[in-house]
């Protein structure tokens, strides 16, 4: 039985688990190499018996096996291939299979790198990962079973169980469930594996982080290791939630893409102490301060990934609009709890081992500044941390649960946000070390002119929201900032090389990836603004009924209802698709389709947008009612979302970016220190 | 910026009193602090900023208090009382009460029992609501609305967002159609 043999391999790497914590321990306390070599053999293992279990549940899945309780929630005859496959990631038990397998990956990845020059690192590496996958997989056995199954007892009673009962037979349903059809889009299939790619990858740091305070080297080779590692964690959540957005806005239909909700919110946070740590980090190589800080971020950091994972477990779906409760959820609470009482244990040990090797005396030095980019962001997180917390708080003293909503987290990290664009322009100019206003000044003035000359056309066009015109300087200023640098870079190569300006270009930024790629992705974050400006500020809508022929105007665009159809699809469908001619100033710019699928496996209907997107702004048209004679009209809802490509747009430099920045350059940084003033050339 | 020397960290700034350097770090840390506090604040008490999360019994009997308050309001939408204008895009229906402690969901069976149960249960206390928009894909009986909005004079509960979970949704421990194998 398929179902009993992936039970097996998860019992098996389980107990594989368990031991190579064990192993390692004693290898280390003792010295022991063999033993430190056998856990080491252990962690390996756990990768393919993981694979086994998480190929017997797919396989399971593929093949329509209902009498399995995951399969059938998840999956019908109805679905094709690849989203059986993906269904994987559709529940809650599945998830946390496909996030141990993860972990197990990367875990092996890492025991596998080469350890000469921290051979002292790794049984407490391996310790730190092997008790983050033991926990999941307890967590999968005893409360989570993917491979439970349903069986009729001798006595006619239908239960839920493992193992067959005695006298009892399997119940074998002709159909499954389906995955709920919100879940059947490409955005959703990328966007949770994503995510968790960037949870686990994250695991990777801070074992390095507790395996230094245990062996109580306090240099930063642990972050001069886990470097890539952690912009790679950060690149896949960085993904996570721009897929995650997208797929809110092509599906859920309500022409938004981020909602404030606690399960969004869960899966932001560690991306929030993760940009924090990677930049602290920074300061660390380059200066010495900031030791105790970087490992509370990363602590911090993990033990978010671990309550993201919990949130966000079963889908994003089933727990969109509340807080999930199930009984892992003590369970996730303590181990949360215990992990980071004992982190911050052994960091207080060490306390006095991780003292700064110098100070910070400029108040506009790029230090000084970095540190005010962490704090900016530890805000944003304790507003974040604050929102979800507030009803358990609420209730707790006085007796009524209050809760927080989407104006909330606007208005308290909205200005938050808006300093961090800022800064963001600002800080690359500043010098290490020391800089001045004069310095400074003289770095800013000519970008901010152009910023300038940016708001000045803002205004002339009509815009007089003031938030709105701070917020377009703000964000005109740093794009011109970043731009002018690169420009700056680019111009002193060619004069030096000859070079001309796309090889002065790609070579400057493969001399310095960090350096640049981290120019390109502030980049894409101001482009990812003035997206986020576009549509928060400026989204119009409307709705009407129209009969075949009649239009909804707004503002400049006019939308005509032609005729409507509906159909059904072989998958599984009946689909209502209107066709609604588009114009402009009556111009004609074509057709787009809104439609309603309703899927008769899971009786739900979806909404379909029909989008016509350009640089400039989306006219976004939901099909939202239709008369069953279709020549009687339909209702549509119509938003106009200006500029909301430049988020997607930006998202994709963001991502380039940080390819640019993780990618392996082949002259390692240089391991020396440099406390260099980092002026600019003139 | 790369052929710039490298100078040795103790010549940064070993002139200056540590003290004084190290007091206007703090005062900028402290102003950021309170830059976030006020923040947090300010939105908490800012209209809109928080909202009563109620039950359909605790917001009838606290009606007169709560008008006009934002609040949020959680029941299970009767499918019967379903009335929906495509024209002008009212919706109307009626949400009967269901207890707000998860814990005490748990305890009834699950949600999706609490849900069933009170959908067919006259004697509970119910909500009249009012909404206009797009008919949510989920709005349909025995789904949990999640209503943020305000209380009318009326008795009326004017919703400004409706979010639905659908019961169908929940993990059912037994199929409904099975046959023994």
């Amino acid at each position: 039985m398929i179902a009993n043999f992936g039970f097996g391999t998860l019992i098996i790497s389980f107990v594989v688990s368990l031991y190579g914590i064990g192993a390692a321990v004693y290898g280390a306390r003792r010295n022991a190499l063999a033993w430190a070599e056998s856990a080491r053999a252990a962690m390996l293992l756990t990768w393919p018996l993981l694979t086994l279990t998480a190929a017997s549940l797919i396989y399971l899945l593929v093949t329509g096996h209902y009498e399995v309780q995951f399969v059938y929630n998840v999956t019908s005859n109805a679905m094709p291939l690849y989203l059986r496959v993906t269904a994987l990631w559709g529940g809650q038990a599945g998830s946390l299979v496909f996030w141990s397998w993860l972990m197990a990956a990367f875990a092996s990845a890492v025991t596998l790198r080469s350890w000469e020059r921290d051979r002292e690192f790794q049984p407490w590496v391996i310790v730190v990962s092997l008790v983050t996958l033991a926990f999941f997989l307890g967590l999968i056995i005893f409360l989570e079973n993917p491979f439970v199954r349903f069986w009729q007892t001798a006595n006619g009673m239908q239960v839920v169980s493992m193992f067959q009962p005695s006298g009892g037979a399997l119940l074998l349903p002709p159909d499954g469930r389906g995955l709920n059809p919100l879940l059947r889009h490409p955005g959703m299939i990328i966007h949770p594996p994503m995510l968790y790619l960037g949870f686990v990858s994250f695991v990777i740091p801070y074992a390095f982080a507790i395996a230094a305070l245990v062996t109580g080297r306090s240099d930063d080779r642990w972050i001069r290791i886990t470097r890539r590692w952690t912009l790679v964690a950060w690149l896949f959540l960085s993904l996570g939630l721009v897929l995650g957005s997208r797929w809110a806005y092509d599906v859920l239909g309500w022409g938004g893409y981020w909602g404030w909700d606690p399960v969004e919110i869960a899966a932001f946070m560690p991306w929030l102490s993760g940009t924090a740590f990677l930049h602290s980090v920074m300061i660390q190589e380059k200066r010495g301060l900031f030791k105790r800080w970087n490992l509370i971020l990363i602590i911090i950091t993990y033990s978010l990934v671990i309550f993201g994972t919990f949130l966000t477990r079963s889908g994003v779906l089933s727990s969109v609009h509340a807080f999930a409760q199930s009984s892992i959820g003590p369970l996730f609470f303590g181990f949360i709890s215990v992990t980071f009482l004992i982190s911050m244990a052994l960091l207080l040990h060490r306390w006095n081992d991780l003292r700064s090797q110098g100070h910070m005396t400029s108040l506009l030095s790029r230090e000084a500044l970095f540190l005010v980019n962490n704090l900016l962001f530890m805000g944003i997180l304790v507003v974040c941390m604050w929102g979800v917390l507030f009803p358990l708080v609420s209730e707790l003293f006085t007796g009524q649960k209050v809760t927080v909503g989407p104006p909330f987290y606007e208005r308290a990290a909205g200005p938050l946000f808006g300093a961090l664009v800022f800064l963001m322009g600002i800080a690359p100019l500043s010098a290490w070390g020391h800089s001045t206003v004069k310095t400074l000044g003289r770095a800013v003035w000519k970008p901010s002119l152009a910023a300038l000359a940016i708001l000045i056309v803002a205004i002339v066009s009509g815009v007089q929201n003031g938030a709105a015109l701070a917020a377009i300087f703000v964000i005109a200023l740093t794009a011109c900032i970043t731009v002018y640098e690169y420009g700056r870079g680019v111009a002193a190569r060619m004069r030096r090389s000859g070079e001309n300006p796309l090889a002065a270009l790609w070579r400057l930024a493969g001399r310095n990836r960090r350096r640049y790629g981290g120019y390109i992705i502030h980049l894409g974050v101001t482009l990812m603004a003035v997206g986020i400006i576009g549509i928060e500020m400026f989204q119009t809508e409307t709705q009407g009924a129209l009969k075949p022929g009649e239009s909804l105007q707004l503002g400049r665009y006019a939308v005509t209802f032609r005729s409507l159809a509906q159909f059904d699809t072989p998958d599984g469908r009946s689909v209502a698709r209107a066709v609604v001619g588009v114009s402009r100033d009556g111009q004609p710019l074509g057709e787009l389709y809104p439609r309603r699928d309703f899927y008769y496996d899971t009786q739900q209907p979806m909404t379909i947008p029909g989008v016509r997107s350009s640089i400039e702004d989306d006219l976004y048209v939901l099909l939202v009612d239709w008369q069953p004679i279709s020549s009687e009209g339909a209702t549509f809802k119509v938003y106009h979302n200006p500029l909301v490509n430049w988020l997607w747009v930006g998202g994709l430099v963001f991502i380039l970016g940080t390819f640019v920045a993780a990618w392996p350059s082949r002259e390692e940084p240089v391991p020396v220190r440099v406390p260099a003033q980092l002026v600019t050339e003139p | 910026m790369e052929n710039s020397l490298p100078k040795p960290v103790s010549e940064l700034g070993a002139t200056r009193s540590t003290s004084r350097g190290s007091l206007k770090f703090i005062i900028g840390g402290l102003l950021i602090l309170a830059a976030v506090i006020y923040l947090i604040v300010a939105s908490l008490i800012a209209p809109g900023g928080t909202q009563y999360f109620l039950t359909v019994e605790e917001l009838n009997n606290r009606a007169a208090e709560m008008v006009g308050r934002e609040v949020r309001i959680s029941g299970v939408v009767l499918g019967d009382t379903i009335e929906y204008n495509a024209q002008t895009l009212d919706i109307a229906f009626t949400v009967a009460h269901i207890p707000g402690d998860n814990q005490e969901i748990e305890q009834l069976g699950g949600l999706a029992v609490v849900l069933k149960k009170a959908a067919h249960d006259g004697s509970l206390p119910r909500l009249n609501v009012k909404y206009n928009g797009p008919k949510p894909d989920l709005l349909k009986d025995e789904a949990q609305a999640i209503m943020t909005g305000k209380m009318g004079a009326d008795g009326t509960f004017y919703a400004e967002e409706l979010l639905l979970k659908c019961p169908t949704k929940y993990e059912e421990a037994i199929p409904e159609q099975s046959a023994a194998k």
